[in-house]
């Protein structure tokens, strides 16, 4: 949850209460910076293009096995840069560029990439005194550095890919020593501050001629009575990116925008500083909870992405050429043939730092994906249960409380799996603890959960009550484990305890600590069926700038100006860490964290943070979440009903209707809200939210592989439709609907008294099925489909089959051993196919020793196959087939089952309304090798 | 593959001691257990389809209605039946049938689950005897309490409309004599008003004289009492303006004395008038008894008036933080146990059970506001008991109370039943 209940937060100084105070129900504005207030965004937004200062000093180049080393010059100060390239495994480009000679070290980002990329040799292609050519490849690739002005461009043949400072903003703010303010008195304008400044006076680049004048925030930038002061003076850098062709750009969460990203100009840039921002607004480029600098771009013929590796303040500028024009003007263009080429100019600015970017090449959108696991790792692998629905709310009260909403689960015949506390259950917002009254006796609480199979997760945030009494704060204190401010003494903010100190999540024995802590004989009161959820992690603080830590924090010698971006990451590392510690490295963990980070995805769940019971939020958590898993996250979710106010009937019904098809399921709701749970409307709506998270249940064995695909491949689980229809324009900036995995296409209700939504169904010549009524709709069409309150579209791809477990029982541990029913929804062309992926569901298994079973179902030629893609895998389930459903059959006049050499005969049924085929019980075992042929 | 046919029920009719058994397919209640036949084509108890016998309990779901899985999970909307011999026949969804889960006390519903159950209904059916019977005897007693609060209630009805009857006849009384005492307090009056009429004319002649620090006197100037009120450059400014006076006058000018005969129609006045005061605020408290009278008649306390003698009292509860106060018909307020101002969670609104009795909640609405939320309410939910107490309280929603509360005012005539254990085996 955000800042702020005013009552209940008695301790917070009336000073606080100011900061946050808003009358209307908005984000205030005022709490944070724009582009202006941002000296460094400002002067580095100055710069236009032009022509670059930088020059490539050829001479210096050298080239080891796959490592290009190539020196810079700022033709205005003479500083010199080191640019690095790299060539990458699986068709990727790293490029570096670093000060050569820094008055000290620059940070680097650690603990992002999963090792170091393995490279590919690089050669040179040709030299001459213009550049280089190097060869990137067997594809004809060639990257071409260009000398005077410096460039890259990433060719393809006769096309460029993409070039990198063609439009000359590559800027280095060097380090360098305060030079006094006696230049104040000059009154020249003083433009130098930005190294790349190609308007600057040749004259006057000598360094002795720079002054730094305060009003331009160099060495001391105030914002609304915070100072923050940069001993280390400027220290920005930016670069642009030049995507001839492309018109289409996504990624870089997290923002409450579209999916297809907007062109900045004339406003502020898209940011990324991880906020904790109270009452977020829609449809801006505001900073959110959380960071993944990287940006796909995408067209018919290709698919890139830049991975931006700086985890510092961060902005980006987009521009285009075609933004604006009309379709009819584009046509126009088009049939005249003589346009100019449609093109896409990305520029990234950051705070400080070096310049560290990874361009994944593709060209398939799959094949970025991979690129981009291959540097920073997959989803996790969830337990199944993390899955199923969760039930949250700020707060619980009590023990009896979270009984009685237990058994109102089984009263109403509602499967949930995960029931929630948020800081209220703690003792005084001490983390670790339990409050004495209401939350006596948690074992018991836990032990009454886990006989129903079912499971907890409490709140550790990572904010830590400065209290002499408190075993947390006091070995942190004694292990010198917490942040200092630049005087040196612990930092201390406030946030939900009163006065809190922040745990240096960055040094690694600080996390090895903080993951021992989760050990059952540390967390008292916690149990296996304990998990956790990191809220506050941007971390928030109320009285700090931003209302998060000053950036001339310290963490060892670096500030947390280097680190920001990262800091919520390296909270749910550790504890993702102690969860799979406490079990002895046996079970899988499942952390929820709200800040992240390019990498976050390796350690568990992300939320959209405090939302709201508006339908424009209901909306936004679509590009929302897909958004985040085009960058990796997978498993996103937005707090169903909204977190603040009180949704309405037919709010809350759409918002669970949508929330059962995205990955992370879970209710949550302010404090200040009336009670949600689901069946506190009405029987009818009771009904209503009953059906859709047994939908919800019913498909948990296709979510559970397609989360099995996202740890393997990075492929997305809730993904655009252009993932999977890359050359259909008509999908590229489609955000009202979306695929799981390939195989299921969403259209949620998220208007107020709709009576109808119009679908878009992809794919020229394919045919999807409605899995409510299997009605088939023809491909490649807009289909209006009228709908009441209890319609939630979805479409299953003709050509797919999905595994459900059809016996939805009250939690997903209670179904582990329920048979399966096929869905086979046949192609025009009469075939199909799908995974089946089964494990324990909960522990490393199947990555340690090879327990799982993972089959691939094959209809063709009138015959449906299970074969094995794991020979050496080695699980044993109880689960069968009980039931195979084919979606657009004919009528077989035999069907017969074929396994162990031997046919047995298997009863079907026919509807030739729906031409649906149902074989009754052919009844083998989940696991086993078998063909059901239709005779 | 789990394939699970046709399994022998056990049923024990405890009542008679010894055991009964009866056939039937798992997870079929006895009063259907005709419609199962062994060996004999069922049809869906929804008639939608007849199938083979050898299909009833196959673990597939064939009639929509589930009728034909009553014993496996194999149906999304079956139920199985669980006698619990020794405790009391229940019908659960078959989604709980082998979910690993003990559900039914005598085992019955896991039965392939590998879960370790054990048969605890005899153990259950022997608590909820002793909680029914604890219930009884406090149904019975507070029944009997509850027929005496009806009788007071009654008796106090009553006495409070012959109260009130009296009442209003003296207040008859008390009308006529405030009659009386205004008349004399009128003709008093004149003389006195004359006087003040002559003097006052005296005085605005001589307004240059107004001025003085001193009040005394001002009162007596009723038509200009206001201008005491005034800051005395204020009110030299309007009188001088006024009376169209033109200089500053001392503070040693000072008029007000009245004259000797004056002050005698002044006495007289004054006692006419106080004695006419006290008869009309005798009556005007005769008055607010009547009304509160009438307004505690006019209460809804219950179709025997049974909670009639809730009114005006108060009944607290402490807890861990607060002090909960609970005024019945009234208001709720909560207050910290360790100093700090009270709270008030809603003043009386209405009764808000169901239909078939709405007296079995009260509703207390409209108390302090809530920052960024509503405004405080509590629901008291009341319960059958011999004594009158707040049980607990607790806040499910932010702002909304809920209160237990036990009167014997809402406990039922007992029903006159015996408790052995064999009235709780479905026959």
């Amino acid at each position: 949850m955000a800042v702020i209940s005013i009552e209940r937060m008695g301790l917070l100084s009336v000073f606080c209460v100011c900061l946050f105070f808003n009358s209307a129900f908005a984000v205030d504005r005022g709490n944070f910076k724009t582009c202006d207030q941002s000296s460094f965004c400002k002067r580095q937004r100055v710069l236009k293009p032009g022509q670059s200062p930088y020059r490539a000093l050829l001479e210096t180049l050298e080239l080891s096995d796959s490592r290009l080393t190539l020196q810079l010059i700022n033709d205005n100060n003479k500083v010199h840069l080191l640019l690095e390239l790299y060539r990458l495994q699986g068709n990727m480009t790293r490029v570096k560029i670093n000060e050569l000679k820094p008055l000290k070290p620059r940070f680097e980002v650690p603990d992002v990439l999963i090792a170091e990329p393995p490279t590919e040799p690089l050669s040179v292609l040709s030299k001459d005194d213009n550049g280089i050519v190097l060869s990137l490849g067997a594809e004809s690739q060639r990257l071409i550095v260009s000398a005077r002005p410096f460039r890259l461009d990433i060719m393809e043949g006769p096309e460029v890919l993409l070039s990198l400072n063609s439009r000359g903003l590559l800027a280095f703010e060097h380090l360098h020593l305060r030079k006094d303010t006696q230049a104040q008195s000059d009154g020249a304008e003083v433009k130098e501050s930005v190294d790349g400044d190609q308007q600057q006076d040749e004259g006057e680049k000598d360094e002795d001629g720079q002054s730094d004048k305060e009003e331009d925030g160099l060495w001391e930038e105030t914002f609304k009575s915070h100072t923050d002061t940069k001993p280390n003076g400027p220290t920005s850098i930016s670069l642009d990116f030049s995507l001839p062709g492309v018109e289409h750009v996504y990624g870089i969460p997290e923002h409450a925008d579209d999916l297809k990203l907007k062109t900045t100009d004339g406003g502020d840039p898209y940011r990324l500083y991880n906020l904790d921002v109270f009452q977020y607004e829609l449809y801006n480029p505001m900073a959110l909870y959380g960071s993944i600098p990287v940006m796909l771009a995408h067209n018919t013929q290709r698919t890139m992405g830049i991975f931006w590796l700086n985890a510092a303040e961060t902005w980006v500028d987009i521009s285009s050429n075609t933004a604006g024009k009309t379709v009819f003007g584009k046509m126009l263009d088009f049939v005249q043939g003589s346009s100019e080429k449609p093109q896409t100019d990305i520029r990234w600015i950051s705070e400080s730092g070096i310049i560290d970017v990874f361009i994944m090449l593709g060209p398939k959108p799959s094949d970025v994906f991979s690129q981009y696991a291959s540097l920073t790792g997959t989803q996790s692998f969830p337990p199944l249960a993390s899955l199923g629905y969760h039930q949250c709310r700020w707060n619980y009260n009590d023990q009896e409380d979270v009984k009685s909403v237990d058994q109102g689960f089984d009263q109403h015949d509602i499967p949930y799996d995960f029931i929630w506390l948020d800081i209220e259950h703690a003792d005084g917002k001490r983390y670790f603890t339990w409050d004495p009254h209401k939350f006596s006796q948690p074992k018991e609480m836990l032990q009454g959960l886990m006989d129903k199979r079912r499971k907890m997760v409490a709140i550790v945030d990572p904010h830590i009550k400065v209290d002499s009494g408190y075993k947390i704060h006091s070995e942190i204190t004694s292990k010198d484990f917490y942040v200092k401010n630049k005087d040196g003494r612990n930092y201390e903010g406030w946030c939900w305890p009163g006065n809190s100190g922040y745990p240096d999540f960055t040094i690694p024995e600080m996390r090895a600590w903080w993951a021992s802590m989760f050990a059952y004989d540390q967390y008292e009161g916690s149990m296996e069926n304990l998990f956790t959820w990191n809220d506050m992690n941007e971390p928030s603080v109320f009285n700090g700038p931003e209302v998060t830590m000053h950036k001339d924090a310290l963490h060892g010698k670096w500030e947390h100006r280097e680190i920001h971006n990262i800091y919520g990451l390296y909270v749910q590392m550790a504890t993702a860490e102690g969860q799979i510690q406490r079990s002895g490295g046996v079970e899988r963990p499942f952390v929820l964290t709200r800040a992240f980070f390019a990498g976050s995805q390796r350690f568990g769940a992300v939320w959209t943070g405090d939302n709201a019971a508006e339908w424009g939020h209901l909306k936004i958590s679509i590009p929302m979440c897909l958004s985040l898993g085009l960058v990796g996250v997978s498993f996103c979710g937005a707090d169903i009903g909204g977190f603040f106010k009180n949704p309405s009937t037919e709010l809350l019904v759409r918002w669970y209707q949508t929330g059962a098809y995205q990955p992370f399921f879970r209710a949550h709701a302010h404090l200040d809200t009336t009670r949600r749970e689901p069946w506190l409307f009405g029987p009818e709506n009771t009904a209503l939210i009953r059906e859709v998270i047994r939908q919800r249940y019913a498909l948990l064995p296709y979510w559970y592989q397609l989360f099995f695909q996202a740890y393997r491949t990075g492929m997305p689980v809730m993904r655009p439709l252009w993932v999977d229809y890359p050359k259909d324009t008509a999908t590229f900036t489609i955000d009202d609907e979306f695929l799981i995995g390939s195989d299921l296409l969403v259209h949620p209700v998220t208007e107020e008294g709709s009576r109808g939504v119009t679908a878009y169904l992809p794919g020229a010549g394919e045919v999807w099925y409605d899995v409510h009524t299997f009605q088939k709709h023809n491909g490649a069409q807009n289909l209006y489909i009228p709908v009441t309150l209890s319609s939630i579209p979805v479409f299953q791809r003709g050509g797919s089959i999905i595994p459900r477990k059809d016996r939805v029982r009250r939690s997903s541990a209670c179904m582990e051993n329920d048979p399966y029913t096929l869905y086979v929804a046949l192609s025009p062309k009469k075939f199909a196919e799908g995974k089946l992926y089964i494990d324990d569901g909960h522990s490393f298994n199947y990555d340690a020793k090879k327990e799982f079973i993972h089959r691939s179902l094959t209809f063709a030629n009138n015959a449906l196959t299970s074969s094995n893609l794991c020979p050496d895998c080695n699980f044993l389930t109880s689960s069968w087939i009980e039931k195979v459903i084919i979606l657009g059959a004919s009528k077989p006049s035999k069907v017969v089952l074929k396994m162990d050499g031997k046919e047995t005969p298997v009863d079907f049924e026919f509807d030739s309304s729906m031409s649906v085929l149902t074989l009754r019980k052919p009844g083998m075992n989940a696991g086993d090798d078998w063909t059901l042929l239709l005779q | 593959m789990t394939c699970v046919h046709l399994l022998l029920t056990l049923v024990f009719a405890v009542s008679l001691g010894t055991p009964v058994e009866i056939q039937g397919p798992r997870g079929v209640p006895l009063t259907s257990i005709q419609f199962y036949v062994e060996n004999k084509p069922f049809t869906c108890l929804d008639g939608s389809r007849t199938i083979p016998f050898d299909r009833v309990n196959d673990d597939y779901c064939d009639c929509k209605d589930g009728s034909d899985e009553p014993g496996t999970a194999a149906c999304p909307n079956g139920s199985f039946h669980c006698t619990n011999a020794g405790y009391r026949t229940m019908f659960i969804p078959s989604s709980r049938i082998n979910d690993g889960i003990c559900d039914c006390c005598d085992t019955t519903d896991e039965y392939n689950s590998g879960a370790k159950c054990e048969n605890t209904c005899k153990e259950l059916g022997r608590k909820e005897r002793e909680v029914l019977q604890k219930m009884t005897e406090i149904t019975k007693e507070g029944f009997l309490l509850k027929q005496h609060l009806i009788e007071e209630a009654k008796k106090g009805h009553q006495e409070k409309q012959i109260k009130v009857t009296d009442m209003q006849e003296n207040k008859k009384q008390l009308d006529e004599k405030v009659e009386v005492l205004r008349t004399v307090k009128e003709t008093a009056e004149q003389p006195e008003k004359e006087a003040k009429e002559r003097h006052l004319k005296a005085w605005e002649g001589e307004c240059s004289c107004l001025y003085s620090e001193s009040k005394q006197g001002y009162i007596s100037l009723s038509p200009h009492r206001w201008l005491v009120q005034l800051p005395s450059e204020a009110f030299y400014r309007y009188v001088t303006e006024k009376y169209s006076c033109t200089s500053y006058v001392s503070s040693s000018c000072s008029l007000f004395p009245y004259a000797n005969p004056t002050v005698l129609w002044f006495t007289a006045a004054q006692k006419a008038r106080d004695d006419f005061e006290e008869a009309e605020k005798a009556l005007r408290e005769m008055d607010d008894q009547i009304r509160n009278i009438e307004k505690e008649l006019s209460f809804d306390f219950g179709p025997d008036a049974e909670f009639t003698y809730l009114y005006s009292q108060c009944y607290e509860l402490t807890t861990g933080e607060y002090i909960y106060r609970l005024c019945p018909f009234n208001r709720v307020s909560q207050k910290p146990k360790y100093g700090g101002s009270e709270t008030n969670l809603g003043t009386w609104g209405s009764w808000s059970g169901p239909e078939n009795n709405k007296y079995l909640l009260m509703k207390y609405e409209h108390g302090t506001g809530c920052w960024q939320g509503p405004n405080r309410s509590t629901t008291v939910k009341l319960t059958c008991g011999k004594e009158t107490v707040v049980t607990s309280t607790s806040e499910p929603s932010r702002c909304e109370y809920l209160m237990e509360f036990t009167t014997p005012a809402v406990c039922q005539e007992p029903a006159n039943t015996d408790l052995s254990p064999h009235d709780h085996v479905e026959l």
